[in-house]
């Protein structure tokens, strides 16, 4: 299993706009450099690309919650 | 050269003490939002405290050296490590051409300053080398760093030995930021004040150089005024003044910001005080949803708090025989 964190401070969203599907659902699968996410911080969105490729990807912190540099975003098998 | 960038992590800038003397022209003081910590790099490395540095916010760059150099983080806590091994902050080290410095993940804090000793040599520009990203103004072609940058430094000499957590200065949790009541504090009633003062508020997100926001107080209740002539109708417009350094603007009564080092120096949104100058650089270490509150202050205390602040340098200095 290998964890997914966030680079930066911010919140966290799991979709590009209130009104669209998350990037990735819990179970889908991940290719390196899929973006799984976005931060904000300092008025601009930072996609999180995913550094490693599984199967089954879980998320562990929800939409819109803030976060610390280095939060556990998600976990993939 | 000596410096290249590699990566430039979330924004990093050439900053110095910066450009004070041209607000009133509508150009800002820039310069480094934590100066306490950008003082201390430059003094670890053996520079003149107000040489440029590099202020990087959030998330560390990553830069390679192509001369030998000796180089000190300071500020926030965000891991350095040089040639992928982790190495101490607030700390002089020496780098050979060829080393590469990258940071970890930002564990407190939110801004670190890394001096290269002999000091980044970018152009002056009006007295200064700190970058202001919204002019084009100074630093590195006016704007933050992008991979591919090369920056040239000064001579330099050999480092300083490393200053121990009893003589660096950070935010508390909550922060507290001490402020003076302003000019504009006879707008809100005495209930809003007291509820201004007794709430834990929040960084917001979009908390940059420019000003920092804070969300989650009680939003501010006006006394009933006739609107001026040439005043917005929000009840939190004022006929356009000068915004000081510090000053805690509350658009719309709702959430306050305290304007920072790059600025804008007028408008039309009432002031309820300013952030007295001993705590700016606090803010400038403030991470999103941080909780911060303000603390009413007198002037006198507010001075007293400022020669604290210089008494804290002379501290440093002693302790590193500068």
């Amino acid at each position: 299993m290998a964890q997914i964190q966030s680079p930066l401070p911010g919140t966290f969203y799991r979709s590009s706009a209130p009104d669209k599907p998350p990037f990735k659902a819990d179970g889908d699968p991940v290719a390196m450099g899929d973006v799984i996410g976005l931060i904000e911080v300092m008025k601009s969105f930072h996609e999180v690309r995913s550094e490693v490729a599984g199967t089954n990807i879980r998320f562990v912190t929800d939409n819109e919650d803030p976060v610390m540099a280095g939060a556990v975003l998600a976990e993939v098998d | 050269m000596a410096v290249k960038v590699i990566s430039p992590g979330l924004s990093a800038t050439v900053q110095d003490l910066g450009r004070p003397g041209y607000y009133h022209l509508g150009i800002p003081l820039s310069g480094g939002m934590d100066r306490f910590a950008l003082r201390v790099a430059n003094m670890l490395v053996g520079n003149d405290e107000g040489a440029a540095v590099l202020e990087a916010v959030f998330m560390g760059p990553e830069l390679e050296f192509t001369t030998p150099a000796t180089v000190a983080v300071t500020g926030g806590d965000l891991p350095p490590k040089l040639n992928g091994e982790d190495c101490a902050g607030w700390e002089a080290f020496p780098v050979k051409a060829g080393d590469r410095l990258s940071f970890g993940f930002l564990k407190s804090g939110a801004r670190a300053y890394i001096a290269v000793s002999g000091g980044i040599d970018v152009p002056v520009k009006l007295g200064s080398r700190s970058t202001y990203t919204l002019g084009a103004l100074g630093g590195h072609e006016g704007r933050a760093l992008k991979a591919g940058d090369e920056l040239a430094v000064g001579a330099g000499g050999a480092g300083k030995g490393s200053v121990p957590e009893n003589l660096r200065r950070l935010p508390g949790n909550p922060a507290e930021l001490r402020m003076l009541p302003g000019l504009y504090w006879h707008r809100i009633t005495a209930e809003a004040g007291k509820r201004f003062f007794a709430d834990t508020w929040k960084v917001a997100p979009e908390a940059d150089r420019i000003g920092y926001r804070f969300k989650g107080g009680t939003a501010l209740d006006f006394v009933p005024r006739e609107q001026p002539f040439g005043a917005g109708s929000n009840p939190s417009n004022i006929v356009d003044a000068c915004y000081p350094y510090g000053s805690i603007q509350v658009p719309g009564g709702t959430e306050p910001i305290v304007l920072h080092r790059d600025a804008v120096s007028g408008g039309g949104y009432m002031m309820v005080g300013c952030v007295i100058s001993a705590d700016m650089d606090l803010i400038g270490q403030l991470q999103p949803h941080s909780p911060a509150r303000f603390v009413e202050v007198t002037m006198d205390q507010a001075l007293a708090a400022r020669h604290d602040r210089q008494a804290a340098l002379a501290r440093v200095r002693a302790h590193l025989g500068l």
